[in-house]
């Protein structure tokens, strides 16, 4: 690992500062979006949060150009782009667990919360809040009607067979969401081998069928939970069952566009002309990022659309 | 040969930057590492001063000094501001400071990443200590924060203290994700992982648990905020879910925080020992061992902050038995210091009273653990005072001991001078006794059962409660003495050595290097053996 050059550590930088203060704008921002009372700038508060975000892309767009710069000029080392890397795969691990905690709330209040309360089980005597409430999942009645009224329809696998048979498993978004994803992550692995042959054109082309194959994901998903909102009467605020079910898909939802914005960037690079077959770490970086939102995905499927 | 190879010109252009702006662009280190350490003393002062308002209303029995609202917002405040705002950033800023130092690196892996965790934390805590000023009053809930308390029952600014712990978790992430990079990217040739030194071993370890659980943390309070403001229904059992599934989220991300603040510690103490007892550790690598089990056993152990809450019997057994198998890695750890010192040729500097004393005084607090991981027992203890003896006596004599030392160690390492020996052996007697006078009693009034957290006590637990509070003011003022040691070094210390302390050379690669050491550490990469 003996590289010619010095390991390039910046003389100084505003943008990680710049980004700092940028945080403080967005929590004031978000705080005072979600909550006019705590400061003064009430039905404008919106206005402090898109700040916010404007200096967040900002200060991203110049400090990822700068890295890329400084790759363009040589500065980086190979010590320096293994560290790139380290620093990659800690920040996907951590994302790992982030989404953990939503599954570990999950399984949870599906294996304790809801039998407990449905009067099953060693702390079944939990009944007694709301007598006649009855444990099932996906949780259509909650105990509390009033507080949180439950979801008309749900988004399983099972009820969409026992509706509509075979046509209704045909038409249940999350198996064509499956075939899109899944897709896309040998589309994008192709590209990788393109790219590490030094065929840029297969890697341009497979790159940006991925792009498409996820952005589809990403309408579709949104289609679902339109039909979710409008007439299936299941929301955020339909109990457990919705709560779990957006917030899980959402987060996901969420980390597929940030992997299509990834990956879109990674295009555009590549038409630029960077990247070669020793030297693509932000592109494997996006991959990386790309087969990991795949594989929630596949959990998504098996412990909130099928089980 | 070296790895890194710089022209002899370069070396003039490599100085710190002037004025204010050098603190605020800094990407180098030793900078960062200052910024980190600095924040943390002043949040000491900060937190502390909010312990001082605590013991001042528990003086004596009564309300006298403050409204129990108030009282609320200091509990949970000083609890919030010593975890996060003191103990880990001050962690952050040892291992900024030592572990390029020690594995002979020219800086942290990621220097720009490293700035930015550093100002996310003024940015946070500004936020969080605001609150306290709000016409809604600041976070009052403790800083376990449970829901419902701190969902549908909390005061408005519950949204700021959600946002604040956000950032607080990116910056430790990004923080962590830097440190491991570094270690496991930037050792000097030949230093295998297992001749790393101990404190780089300690923070490998503690990195990664804060990656694993701080983006759990984020979720917890990504659910409370969904709770309080969207309508969602985590935290609700009207609508399915579970007050109590708060707490077993919230201790799967705090059993391992425990952890994270006290393994550095852990890394601090075992070179302090092997210096003063001019001895290597005893079991380098069983200490590797003990700390690897310490992290893998705390993801399974955190449900006994939470035994009186309902748990099924298979629960709680489980829980009990895991937590009591900590015992023996920590054990192994305490043996290994003790050995190390037996028969050595042991000098009393300050840094080494700081950490004899931790090893003694942690050790109590591992004690009235194990009681406390005993479930019928537990039943008794739970939110006792008995409680807030144990983990205090693990993270005041325990972690803040074990940082104390260690900047008592490094200090002169850092400054090119000395500190004054004997105001440092005044701090550490003064500190010594009255920790012990603070926080000793709580053992009785607690076990006699006097509950945590509130304003006001039964007359029977007055006089142990005076006597807690007289330590409790000793102990505050004393910490001044140490700013004024610190300082006094900066400005007047006598020169200190390269190796600062007797043939330290052999001990690490920090002590090879200039005292103080330059702005880059290692421009080349030191070969090790």
């Amino acid at each position: 690992m003996s590289s010619p050059q010095p390991y390039y550590v910046p003389e100084s930088s505003k943008l990680p500062f710049a980004m700092a203060v940028t945080m403080l704008v967005l929590i004031i921002g978000a705080s005072t979006t979600v909550k006019p009372e705590l400061g003064p700038f009430g039905d404008n508060s919106y206005l402090v949060l898109l700040t916010g975000f404007l200096m967040m892309w900002t200060t991203m767009f110049f400090w990822f150009s700068q890295v890329v710069k400084e790759n363009n000029e040589g500065l980086n080392n190979n010590m320096l782009n293994n560290s790139y890397y380290y620093g990659m795969a800690w920040f996907i691990f951590s994302e790992v667990m982030f989404f953990f905690a939503f599954f570990l709330a999950l399984g949870y209040i599906r294996m304790f919360a809801v039998p407990w309360l449905g009067g099953e089980g060693e702390k079944g005597i939990a009944n007694m809040l709301w007598p006649g409430f009855e444990a099932h999942w996906p949780l259509m009645i909650t105990p509390d009607q009033a507080a949180f009224p439950g979801p008309a329809e749900e988004m399983s696998l099972g009820t969409a067979y026992s509706h509509g048979g075979l046509a209704g498993v045909l038409g249940w978004i999350p198996l064509y969401n499956t075939v899109l994803l899944l897709t896309s992550s040998v589309t994008v692995h192709i590209a990788h081998i393109g790219l590490k042959n030094g065929n840029r054109k297969q890697f341009n082309l497979w790159l940006a069928i991925t792009l498409v194959l996820g952005y589809a994901f990403v309408a579709l998903q949104a289609y679902e939970y339109y039909e979710a909102y409008t007439h299936m009467g299941l929301t955020l605020k339909t109990g457990v069952y919705g709560t779990t079910f957006f917030m899980l898909t959402g987060f996901h939802g969420f980390h597929v566009c940030l992997g299509a914005i990834i990956l879109t960037v990674m295009l555009i690079r590549g038409l630029k002309g960077h990247f070669s077959h020793d030297d693509q770490f932000g592109f494997e970086a996006g991959s990386w990022y790309w087969h990991f939102v795949d594989v929630v995905w596949i959990c998504l499927v098996a412990f909130v659309y099928v089980m | 040969m070296s790895t890194i190879v710089e022209t002899h010109d370069d070396h003039g252009h490599h100085g710190p930057a002037k004025g204010l702006t050098r603190w605020l662009y800094t990407t180098n280190h030793k900078d960062i590492g200052t910024l980190y350490l600095w924040f943390s003393f002043l949040m000491l002062f900060i937190g502390g001063a909010m312990a001082m308002v605590i013991r001042a209303e528990l003086f004596e029995p009564g309300l006298q000094i403050v409204q129990p609202e108030f009282f609320n917002q200091m509990t949970t405040n000083h609890g919030l501001i010593m975890v996060f705002g003191v103990i880990m950033p001050a962690f952050v800023g040892l291992a900024n400071w030592m572990i390029p130092m020690q594995i002979g690196a020219p800086d942290m892996a990621l220097p720009r990443l490293n700035n930015l965790s550093f100002w996310l934390l003024p940015m946070a805590f500004g936020i969080l200590i605001s609150t306290l000023f709000m016409p809604a009053g600041g976070p009052n809930f403790g800083w376990t924060f449970y829901a419902p308390l701190s969902t549908t029952y909390a005061p408005d600014t519950v949204t700021f203290f959600i946002f604040s712990v956000h950032v607080m978790g990116a910056s430790s992430i990004l923080g962590s994700i830097n440190i491991i990079t570094t270690i496991l990217n930037m050792r000097a040739p030949g230093m295998t992982l297992m001749k790393m030194p101990l404190f780089v071993w300690s923070w490998l370890i503690t990195a990664y648990l804060l990656i694993a659980v701080m983006p759990v943390l984020a979720g917890t309070v990504t659910m409370m905020l969904m709770d309080i403001h969207f309508g969602t229904s985590f935290f609700d059992a009207a609508g399915g879910g579970d007050p109590v599934l708060f707490q077993h989220i919230f201790w799967f991300f705090g059993h391992p925080e425990v952890y994270i603040m006290i393994l550095p510690a852990f890394g601090i103490v075992s070179h302090i020992i092997e210096t003063f007892s001019r001895k290597p550790i005893f079991g380098y690598s069983s200490m590797v061992y003990a700390l690897t089990s310490i992290a893998v056993l705390s993801f399974v152990v955190w449900a006994h902050h939470m035994f009186t809450v309902g748990m099924p019997l298979a629960g709680e057994l489980f829980f009990m038995y895991s937590t009591m198998l900590i015992a023996i890695p920590t054990g192994v750890k305490v043996f290994n210091w003790v050995a190390t010192m037996f028969r050595g040729s042991i000098s009393f500097e300050t840094p080494m009273l700081f950490a004899i004393a931790f090893v003694s005084l942690f050790t109590i607090g591992g004690f009235s653990g194990l009681m406390l991981a005993i479930v019928p027992a537990d039943f008794q203890y739970h939110d006792t005072y008995f409680v807030v003896a144990h983990f205090h006596y693990v993270l005041v004599p325990g972690s803040l001991f074990g940082i104390i030392a260690g900047v008592y160690y490094w200090l002169p390492k850092w400054t090119g001078n000395m500190y004054d020996e004997t105001l440092g052996k005044l701090h550490f007697w003064l500190s010594f006794f009255s920790v012990n006078l603070t926080f000793f009693p709580m053992h009785f009034v607690g076990l006699a059962g006097m509950p945590r957290r509130y304003p006001d006590y039964a007359l029977q637990f007055a006089d142990f409660n005076a006597i807690v509070s007289v330590g409790a003011f000793i102990f505050g003022f004393t910490q001044l003495l140490l700013l004024f040691i610190v300082i006094k070094s900066i400005r007047t210390g006598k020169k200190a050595s390269d190796e600062v302390w007797e043939d330290t050379k052999d001990w690490g690669l920090e002590w090879t290097l200039d005292s103080p050491p330059p702005y880059h550490s290692f421009t080349v990469q030191p070969e090790v053996k």
